[in-house]
């Protein structure tokens, strides 16, 4: 009985030896991370996610609470769903996701209800709608399905940043515009204030949601004229 | 494993809502507390907001307890033992006949002056609106109110919770010359007299829920307002 054992160990480990074990940042997987922060950009290139892009930007702190909590999602998403995906029946596979995605959500949505209530407040009905942002879904049907655990880990995470860094951008630029502030502090001296004999004025068009459109709009415009591989022939 | 057969099928979906629904619950009632206690910070933080005291949701607590000396809880007018106040459900409340409704009433003392502070509970378009009022010595001007909604339109009535609308609610009043009671109107644009405010543009059904919940509402403190009005009501006045 110990012979066999001991004779499978070393086919084992001569079945490991044939396949060098691949780095776990090789470059393939590296390119996992880094291509949706630039050249396959959920929001800017393949365009989804952008109703909440427009919608919780308007200030940094949401913005930053909205990404992590997309980040969490995505992150667990693709690994539950890739751990799973060797059981998963084909005709409920939908659904399965699905149901991965909505339990992780009410999850989140049940941290911030209890940790940080305010802007659980502020995010309101977009938390429960992260289950309906495309990206989510898009990677776990497109990727995690099909890949192991630590490349859809790498992708969610990877996707997860490319959506997070456009909102914190979006964001960026419509809390300075809009109300003077970075993350609630006050950034524009009072003194510039109209109010107080300045020339200054916020732009109360900046925390209009078709202003985030067209910041977005900006970004996509700037990367596209940078990028050379995103401009089409 | 055939994984495409429909037993398996079944017995995978049944498996996963299984799975599902036993670790969401018990991530809820592990949450609870921490969500009790938000919500009750913010219903004192509100109470607070209704006389005019602004605070961070975290020292709520410590500034109901300087500023509300009392509540307590009326029925059919008149006040009743045995009740905590801020605990009475009002969405269940408003659902009673009048008879069988209970009606807290905070009050508070700040800077020397007596406010009455009455809760408000009533529907918007979308879901419930809510809110406080509070009541200057006289039993009768309007002090401050506060408003808060559920699931209003941003931009439209989710406005009701804005000081812009907040704001115009001071100085009106609740009883007539006749010491009847009228409420206040929510008007459309041509808000005049002390009876009357403004409502939302684009948000009518939600300012109509405003004015009839502060109809509905105020009306059960109507007998209590009536004999008190004009007199320097105190604490131990209504109690008696």
């Amino acid at each position: 009985m110990a012979d066999v054992l001991e004779k499978e160990e070393k086919a084992k480990e001569l079945l490991i030896d044939k396949q060098p074990k691949e780095p776990l940042l090789s470059k393939k997987n590296r390119k996992l991370l880094n291509d949706p922060l630039n050249d396959n950009n959920p929001i800017t290139v393949q365009v989804l996610g952008i109703c909440s892009a427009l919608a919780i930007t308007v200030k940094l702190y949401p913005a930053l609470v909205m990404s992590i909590s997309v980040l969490f999602v995505m992150a667990a998403g693709n690994v539950i769903v890739s751990l799973m995906r060797n059981f998963i029946p084909n005709r409920i596979r939908i659904i399965v996701q699905l149901v991965v995605v909505a339990s992780l959500v009410a999850l989140v949505d049940q941290v911030l209800k209890a940790f940080v209530y305010d802007v659980s407040k502020e995010l309101s009905v977009f938390v429960g709608l992260i289950i309906t942002n495309c990206i989510i879904m898009g990677r776990l049907e497109a990727f995690a399905l099909g890949n192991t655990v630590w490349k859809s880990f790498l992708d969610g995470i990877g996707n997860a940043f490319g959506y997070a860094w456009i909102l914190l951008a979006v964001a960026f630029f419509r809390e300075l515009l809009g109300s003077g502030t970075l993350f609630g502090f006050q950034v524009i001296p009072n003194a510039w204030y109209l109010a107080n004999g300045g020339f200054y004025s916020n732009n109360g068009f900046m925390l209009l949601p078709p202003m985030a459109l067209i910041t977005v709009g900006i970004i996509i415009w700037v990367q596209r004229a940078r990028n050379t591989k995103l401009i089409e022939e | 494993m055939d994984v495409n057969k429909n037993s398996y099928t079944f017995l995978f979906a049944t498996a996963m809502v299984v799975v599902v629904a036993a670790s969401l619950s018990f991530a809820a009632t592990n949450l609870k507390p921490f969500q009790d206690t938000n919500v009750e910070q913010e219903k004192m933080q509100s109470i607070l907001n209704s006389i005019q005291i602004s605070v961070e949701r975290s020292q709520a607590p410590g500034a109901y307890q300087t500023y509300i000396k009392e509540a307590f809880v009326l029925q059919r007018g008149e006040a009743i033992e045995g009740q905590d106040a801020f605990a009475i459900d009002l969405a269940k409340e408003i659902r009673k006949p009048d008879q069988e409704r209970l009606s807290p009433l905070y009050i508070a003392e700040k800077e020397g002056e007596t406010y009455y502070i009455i809760p408000l509970q009533g529907n918007g378009l979308w879901g419930p609106i809510w809110g406080y009022v509070s009541l200057k010595e006289d039993i009768n001007t309007v002090y401050g109110a506060t408003f808060d909604h559920k699931a209003e339109t941003p931009g439209l009535g989710a406005e009701i919770n804005t000081p812009v609308f907040e704001d115009q609610f001071k100085g009106k009043q609740m009883l007539d010359s006749n010491l009847s009671f009228i409420g206040i109107d929510v008007r459309k644009g041509d808000a005049s007299s002390e009876y009357e405010v403004d409502g939302i543009s684009g948000g009518t059904i939600t300012s109509d829920g405003v004015e009839a919940m502060i109809l509905d509402c105020v009306k059960a403190y109507v007998p209590f307002l009536k004999t008190h009005s004009g007199a320097t009501a105190t604490a131990s006045l209504i109690t008696e």
